[in-house]
């Protein structure tokens, strides 16, 4: 919608920029009730009845709606929690699980008709994501090795020579506390960020070519919407490799305080 | 003509992280070649090093957009 806000401002193209992520309220003049609120709302109704629904008449032979529920989760608990965290995998599922479709569905938004905006472009909402992964892999760290045998483990890698400290421990430090979860975070969200962009860039290109008075932009204009088609499949493919990876990396965090020597 | 020279220079930067990443596959493609069965545990570190590989340039769009 706020595409056509361009073609009102006047001549010439206005590339789609930050201000086209802001969007205004749906209803009334609170700041929260906007469309990527209601988004993640409206994916945890989603998932909680689709995942009711598929598992309530759980059979030998599944139908449907329980075969894909169970790839789903046959697809974490199998390929993501039990091949990289190892034994005791079991109690991480859940929350793996949870993370992996949350991240999905809300990625997917971004190229449902009628939503059409990823959730997850707001950095406000993988900044979460990540903090429950941090206070989750340090929390398990502390419980399984101690507080101080946890954190020397972190700032003092074994096997290596003395004089190697003065430049790894700040690196290992920061790696842990910041860049870790700042990655994590801002990885999600600069992929959602830059692949809402670029569909912005072709559609709302393809838009103002069409409404343009040169016949030859008329006519070209189809070409920029396909190209935003063929880009929406790609869209499809980094979404979905995107809740993968953030699932993935969190899964390899948790595996990395569960062992012992870092 | 008018813009910003940020676009410019992210461009140049992302040079750095396509090249990573081409590598890490291409490592990759050849790893499974050789040895198929070794699939499975080579994908798990792929998308990890394409994963950390990318994440610099998509800092550097994040900053295109956040320096003025």
């Amino acid at each position: 919608m706020h595409i056509t806000g361009h073609l009102a401002s006047g001549p010439g193209f206005v590339p789609p920029s930050t201000s086209d992520f802001n969007l205004p309220p749906i209803a009334g003049h609170s700041d929260y009730f906007t469309k990527p609120i209601v988004a993640v709302f409206f994916s945890v109704i989603l998932i909680s009845l689709f995942f009711i629904y598929s598992s309530r008449k759980a059979a030998v032979v599944p139908s449907r709606a329980q075969f894909l529920g169970e790839s789903i989760y046959g697809f974490v608990r199998k390929d993501l929690a039990q091949e990289i965290i190892g034994s005791g995998f079991l109690q991480f599922v859940p929350y793996l699980f949870t993370l992996f479709v949350f991240v999905l569905v809300n990625n997917l938004f971004g190229i449902i008709p009628l939503i059409q905006f990823p959730t997850m472009s707001h950095v406000a909402f993988p900044y979460v994501l990540a903090i429950f992964t941090f206070v989750i892999f340090h929390a398990i760290g502390i419980k399984k090795q101690g507080l101080g045998k946890y954190l020397k483990g972190i700032a003092f890698l074994p096997g290596v020579p003395k004089a190697a400290y003065i430049l790894l421990t700040p690196i290992e430090i920061a790696t842990y506390f910041l860049i870790r979860p700042l990655t994590l975070s801002l990885r999600l969200f600069a992929n959602m960020f830059a692949g809402h962009l670029l569909l912005l860039v072709f559609i709302g290109g393809g838009n103002y070519m069409l409404h343009d008075t040169h016949l030859l932009m008329k006519i070209l204009s189809p070409f920029s919407f396909g190209f935003g088609i063929v880009m929406t499949f790609f869209e499809f493919m980094v979404q979905c490799l995107q809740a993968y990876i953030i699932t993935l990396l969190s899964a390899l965090f948790i595996a990395g305080a569960l062992v012992d020597e870092h | 003509m008018h813009g910003t020279l940020n676009l410019v220079g992210y461009g140049l930067s992302a040079i750095g992280p396509a090249i990573a990443t081409g590598l890490i596959f291409a490592a990759y493609i050849n790893g499974v070649a050789r040895q198929p069965e070794s699939r499975n545990v080579l994908q798990p570190i792929a998308f990890l090093g394409f994963a950390l590989a990318e994440a610099l340039a998509l800092f550097g769009l994040v900053l295109a957009f956040v320096l003025k």
